[in-house]
């Protein structure tokens, strides 16, 4: 019997080594696809075996198998998509074979670190992971060379180096808390012996280094004031990058920073994290509903989008219960589906239009009927309109919200308002217009596109009761 | 416990602080290198201290890593890479010199008003260690935020990160300093092999308009 845990970690990094190696960019599109179902196989199957006992490294417990499994998902769903995209990217001469090694390779890199981050145990090492991810990231994000590209990869770098500086910090004064109350050394990091001991810790400490971690782990999460990076690198690194980065890596960091937000939980004396939370998510979901009217690239507008949405997981965690924990987790769940999707679709329509200008995309259910409806109920999915899953994800934040604190409910609706107007006033003229500009003939694998919307749709119509029961059990470990 | 234990570690770490003053009024990129090898330099004895007071040897290995690669190496590399890039003999126009030391000043007083009072209960000797650091990780951002130059960015950033070593060594028994230690030394690494392979020289920020628009993709 293997062992799931460890297939899903090593899977992976032999096929980064794997990869690193291989010649030919069609093999390796297809042995990066391989690679990531065995992930999914190993991932799926932690449902089924028993789970092992928390270890001083790894854990696996109700919360992170729901981070792990989606995470594997769309990480399979995105190397499918990967697959035909970078056919075309090296037909145009964009990307060279030598890219395309290093692409895949970092591409498993990356799935490495973000199931690593999940699976920790130890917050020393769940650190180290982030900064793995962010690290390979942001050399992806650079691989076109491009001035607007290297700017985009050196401003995500500068800015992630000094979050996850300030993600040690805290993480350092986590452990500084622990000292006294544990034996220090490996156990003061283990966070399930922290979760345990929590309510001894000096209050005041923790306090300051949940700032401090919210902080960190915030400007990966892109939480307003510190979002700067995000529609940059989402405009300028390859289109499967944008994916992953919007639909998984943004959870990742949410994840780090919920596990500490449980461990301030547990000791009733430290601050409650919840309004820092609410305040940021808040101001993220505003920002971003601005920002989105006076976007002219496409994929930096979905960028924002990203913003929004991590706003209103971020405030619906903070608001705690429940109840907004439940519709926490279902909202994330959706927007990744959801926003790798219209990545997934837009990602193509940037290849069949030769550009990533709004104003020079339009038409495209008559040039390209399947591009043009995908990407059309991928919007109107994100937009929070129903019957889809997004809606009724949002609907659950907003009323769970109005019961509690009516005053924040009624600017949540307003952000949601605000930022659904921006989305159906570009999605008018870019689907809808009189066709102009280039149309290639698309050759694109459309089949993980609607896998993922017909999931969100299922989702808004159905949720199977076993998943509501698991999201629920969550929902209360979240507290 | 002894009291000379003590206060050479508060000297030591202390004098971080200090050099970390010194780094934020370099106007020339060549004396801000200096300052920066003697900022590690001092790293490294600060945490060379404290592997013999905790009495925990593989400290040494992160001194040992501070003063190597962070001291020597580093500063060389980054020598060499200004003056490939033709930008050794500019002079950086430093913001209001005056008013940048003042709100120095100011983030000092603010890490230690913090970390002392919410370190009441610590060991006297990890807690004077993290408020330098804190006050360290600030100047560097600080640091970071005024310049407007690439190379010095990097600077700032390295001596946040020295900050970030300074806490991690002085809290006691904590594990994976070494790894960390090891893990910023390959980001810093990457840092200054990005810079040197894409030849970038400024930060990305400009009051010019048009490269604005360019930098953002989304020129009309």
């Amino acid at each position: 019997m293997i062992n799931p845990v460890a297939a899903m970690l090593a899977v992976p990094l032999c096929a980064a080594a794997i990869l690193a190696l291989l010649p030919g960019y069609r093999l390796s599109a297809r042995a990066n696809v391989v690679a990531t179902a065995l992930t999914l196989v190993s991932a799926l199957s932690l449902l089924a075996v028993e789970r092992p006992a928390p270890g001083p490294f790894l854990l696996i417990d109700d919360l992170n198998i729901v981070f792990v499994v989606l995470t594997a998902f769309v990480g399979f769903s995105t190397s499918v998509f990967s697959a035909s995209y970078i056919g075309h990217e090296v037909e145009t001469a964009r990307l060279t074979s030598v890219h395309l090694r290093f692409y895949h390779a970092m591409y498993q890199v990356l799935m490495f670190a973000m199931n690593l981050a999940l699976v920790a145990n130890n917050i020393g090492l769940m650190w180290v992971a982030v900064e793995l991810a962010t690290l390979s990231t942001v050399l992806m994000v650079g691989i076109y060379r491009t001035h607007e590209a290297l700017e985009a990869a050196w401003k995500y770098f500068i800015l992630g180096s000094v979050g996850i500086a300030l993600a040690l910090f805290g993480t350092i004064l986590v452990y500084m808390a622990a000292l006294p109350v544990t034996a220090g050394g490996l156990d003061a990091m283990v966070w399930t012996a922290l979760v345990a001991s929590a309510h001894e810790f000096d209050p005041l400490l923790l306090s300051v280094a949940f700032v401090f971690l919210l902080l960190g782990y915030g400007t990966k999460i892109g939480l307003a004031p510190l979002h700067a990076w995000l529609p940059d690198a989402h405009a300028e690194g390859p289109t499967p990058i944008s994916a992953v980065l919007s639909g998984l890596l943004l959870n990742v960091a949410l994840y780090a920073l919920l596990r500490f937000k449980m461990l301030l939980a547990a000791n009733e004396e430290a601050i409650a994290p919840g309004p820092l939370m609410v305040a940021m998510g808040l101001t993220s979901l505003l920002f971003a509903a601005f920002m989105l009217y006076r976007r002219r690239d496409i994929k930096r507008m979905f960028g924002y989008s990203s913003i929004e949405h991590m706003g209103i997981i971020t405030f619906a965690f903070g608001m705690g219960g429940p109840l907004a924990n439940f519709a926490g987790l279902l909202h994330m769940t959706m927007h990744s589906l959801t926003k790798s999707a219209i990545f997934f679709a837009v990602g193509h329509i940037a290849q069949v239009k030769g550009t990533q200008k709004l104003a020079d995309i339009s038409g495209l259910t008559v040039t390209h009927p399947w591009l043009g409806w995908g990407l059309v109920v991928g919007v109107v999915a994100i937009a929070g309109l129903p019957p889809l899953g997004i809606f009724m994800s949002e609907f659950l934040v907003v009323s769970s919200t109005f019961t509690r604190e009516p005053l924040l409910a009624l600017v949540l609706v307003a952000g949601i308002l605000i930022a659904l107007g921006a989305l159906m006033l570009r999605l008018g003229e870019v689907v809808f217009g009189a066709p102009r500009g280039r149309a290639d003939p698309a050759s694109a694998s459309y089949v993980p596109m609607f896998a993922h919307l017909s999931l969100v749709l299922s989702a808004g119509i159905y949720l199977p009761p076993p998943l509501v029961a698991w999201f629920q059990n969550v929902a209360r470990l979240l507290g | 416990m002894g009291d000379l234990d003590f206060d050479i570690a508060h000297l030591l770490a202390g004098g971080l602080v200090l050099v970390s003053f010194l780094l934020i009024y370099q106007d020339r990129l060549y004396a801000l290198l200096n300052i920066y090898a003697l900022h590690a330099g001092v790293l490294a004895a600060s945490v060379a201290w404290q592997a013999h007071v905790q009495d925990a040897p593989h400290l040494y290995v992160t001194a040992a890593l501070a003063l190597g690669f962070k001291a020597v190496v580093i500063p060389v590399a980054l020598h060499r890479i200004i003056v490939r890039l033709g930008i050794h003999r500019e002079i950086e126009q430093v913001v209001g010199t005056g008013l940048t030391m003042l709100a120095g000043m100011g983030l000092v007083a603010l890490a230690m008003v913090v970390m002392l009072r919410v370190t009441a209960e610590a060991d006297p000797l990890a807690r004077e260690d993290l408020a330098f650091a804190l006050a360290v990780v600030l100047l560097g951002l600080l640091l970071m935020v005024t310049r407007r130059n690439a190379v010095s960015q990097v600077v700032g950033f390295m001596s946040l990160e020295n900050g970030l070593i300074l806490a991690a060594a002085g809290a006691k028994g904590m594990p994976l300093v070494v790894e960390i230690s090891v893990a910023f030394s390959i980001l810093i690494a990457f840092i200054v092999i990005g810079i040197f392979l894409f030849r970038i020289r400024e930060r990305f920020d400009t009051v010019d308009i048009h490269a604005l628009d360019r930098f953002r993709g989304e020129r009309r």
